[in-house]
């Protein structure tokens, strides 16, 4: 107990020691620099510099918050997911195909036009070799988990916010951040899902 | 003869060879001939074109207050460029704060020669027709390091904050994509594409965020600096845009330099 104490002591001592700087706080110094530090430039406004809740505890918790605030920040972001209103899930996947290509869209040099640079990170059809690593591949997405509405609605929602099923992911909330339109979402939905796309070949 | 190798290596970009967008995986047949075509370059780096010129601006009186830049103290001394590149970011007393080395470069065009830090900062980075003289002048200091080891100090308790800000700002996720310079260099062996992804946290690897920089870019053959390098990091990691030469940039540099430290810096390169 009284080691402890020391030890919990000596580590404030060595914290004190090396705060000469503001507040010693690494992050808290780290969010008061950056605010000084960044301005607006073309679409990218200086707003997008905050964390919203989700990412305040990825942060803080280096993308591995407590189970308990997972489980509420997960279902408050499943709350946000938009399904479309006419119950229609799967569009286009030929061009579905076209925006899972496109990794333009929301940086400062772009004017509008985004595409899901869904390519940037997965494997997804097989003409394509030049495909990223950080997610996993979605070759043969449906023919792996199946063809009906349950997962038509799980690929449609993560693609709309994967912040609802897996807190931390890296993938973007296309459709919370409203980068992509209900259409585009349909369409790479379809990519996925269809059983006439190249996908589940 | 070099005029030749440029122009035809000038050809080459603006005809379009993809080694603008792909790749240097080991199996990808494209990034084995960029690899070939870098080596047989490097020889012969078109960046010692900017290495005279950032000579000559170093040398010459310039600015409104007509004065060289060899009284510029890079942390060394007044004047002592050599070995001061792989030395930096450090803490300067003088502003009482850790600056990488353009950013103390562009310090000493304000104070010594009288420049305003308003014209320097607006268009702070190379284009096809315009080289900014920060970046020339940033090229000639770091090819005086070339061959020597990393050594950005961490004595300071600045310096060592510094590195600790720097961490939390690599790994600070936000933008609208919630992305983090970690998303894209925190995880081995991962790609963009087929762009493979060094991960700058840990030490063996984070020497390829300061290796070749200073840079000759050959996507459209400009030379560019490690400011530039990082700012259009957040420009792809889509937030809004880090102030040239800012606080922020430097605590970045140190993070990465100092997990680079001790390794060997070649001085300015090619880069894809």
């Amino acid at each position: 107990m009284k080691l402890t104490t020391l030890a919990i002591l000596a580590g404030g001592t060595v914290l004190l020691a090396s705060c000469a700087t503001g507040t010693g706080d690494p992050r808290a110094e780290a969010l008061a620099m950056m605010d000084r530090d960044f301005h607006a430039r073309g679409i990218a406004s200086k707003d997008r510099l905050k964390e919203d809740a989700v990412m305040a505890a990825c942060n803080k918790y280096n993308d591995n918050p407590p189970a308990d605030v997972v489980a509420r920040l997960q279902k408050e972001q499943l709350a946000t997911i938009r399904y479309p209103a006419d119950g229609k899930l799967l569009g286009d996947w030929k061009a579905g195909e076209k925006v899972a290509q496109n990794g333009r869209g929301m940086a400062w040099s772009d004017k509008g036009g985004v595409g899901g640079s869904c390519y940037n990170c997965h494997q997804i059809g097989p003409a394509t070799t030049s495909f990223g690593t950080v997610g996993p591949s979605l070759y043969q997405f449906a023919k792996m988990r199946g063809f009906g509405t349950d997962i038509q609605r799980y690929a449609y929602g993560k693609i709309y916010n994967s912040k609802a099923f897996n807190l931390c992911s890296q993938m973007p909330r296309f459709g919370h951040v409203q980068a992509l339109t209900e259409q585009q979402m349909k369409d790479i939905t379809a990519l996925l899902m269809d059983p006439a796309s190249p996908v589940n070949q | 003869m070099r005029h030749a190798l440029l122009l035809g290596l000038a050809a080459a970009v603006a005809a379009g060879v993809p080694w603008t967008q792909a790749s240097a995986q080991m199996d990808d047949p494209v990034a084995a001939e960029f690899d070939k075509f870098r080596e047989v370059l490097e020889k012969d780096n078109p960046a010692e074109l900017w290495e005279v010129k950032g000579e000559q601006l170093w040398t010459t009186p310039g600015g409104p207050k007509k004065a060289s830049l060899e009284k510029c103290d890079l942390g060394l001394g007044p004047g002592v460029v050599k070995g001061a590149y792989a030395q930096m970011p450090r803490y300067f007393a003088d502003v009482d704060r850790v600056m990488d080395a353009e950013a103390r470069i562009v310090h000493c065009m304000i104070t010594l020669q009288g420049y305003e830090l308003d014209k320097l900062d607006d268009k702070p980075f190379s284009s096809a027709t315009h080289t900014p003289d920060p970046v020339s002048i940033t090229t000639y200091v770091a090819a005086q390091s070339a061959g020597m080891k990393l050594a950005p100090p961490q004595n300071h308790p600045k310096e060592k904050a510094a590195y600790a800000i720097g961490k939390e700002i690599f790994h600070y996720r936000a933008g609208s994509y919630d992305f983090s310079c970690a998303s894209c260099h925190g995880v081995d062996g991962q790609r963009i594409r087929t762009q493979p992804l060094p991960n700058f946290t840990k030490p063996e690897q984070a020497i390829r965020s300061v290796q070749g920089w200073p840079g000759y870019r050959m996507t459209g053959g400009v030379m560019h600096t490690l400011q530039w390098r990082l700012t259009d990091c957040y420009r792809q990691q889509r937030f809004p845009e880090p102030g040239y030469t800012s606080e922020t940039l430097s605590a970045l540099l140190t993070y990465l330099t100092v997990n680079a430290s001790g390794q060997v810096y070649k001085g300015p390169g090619i880069k894809r």
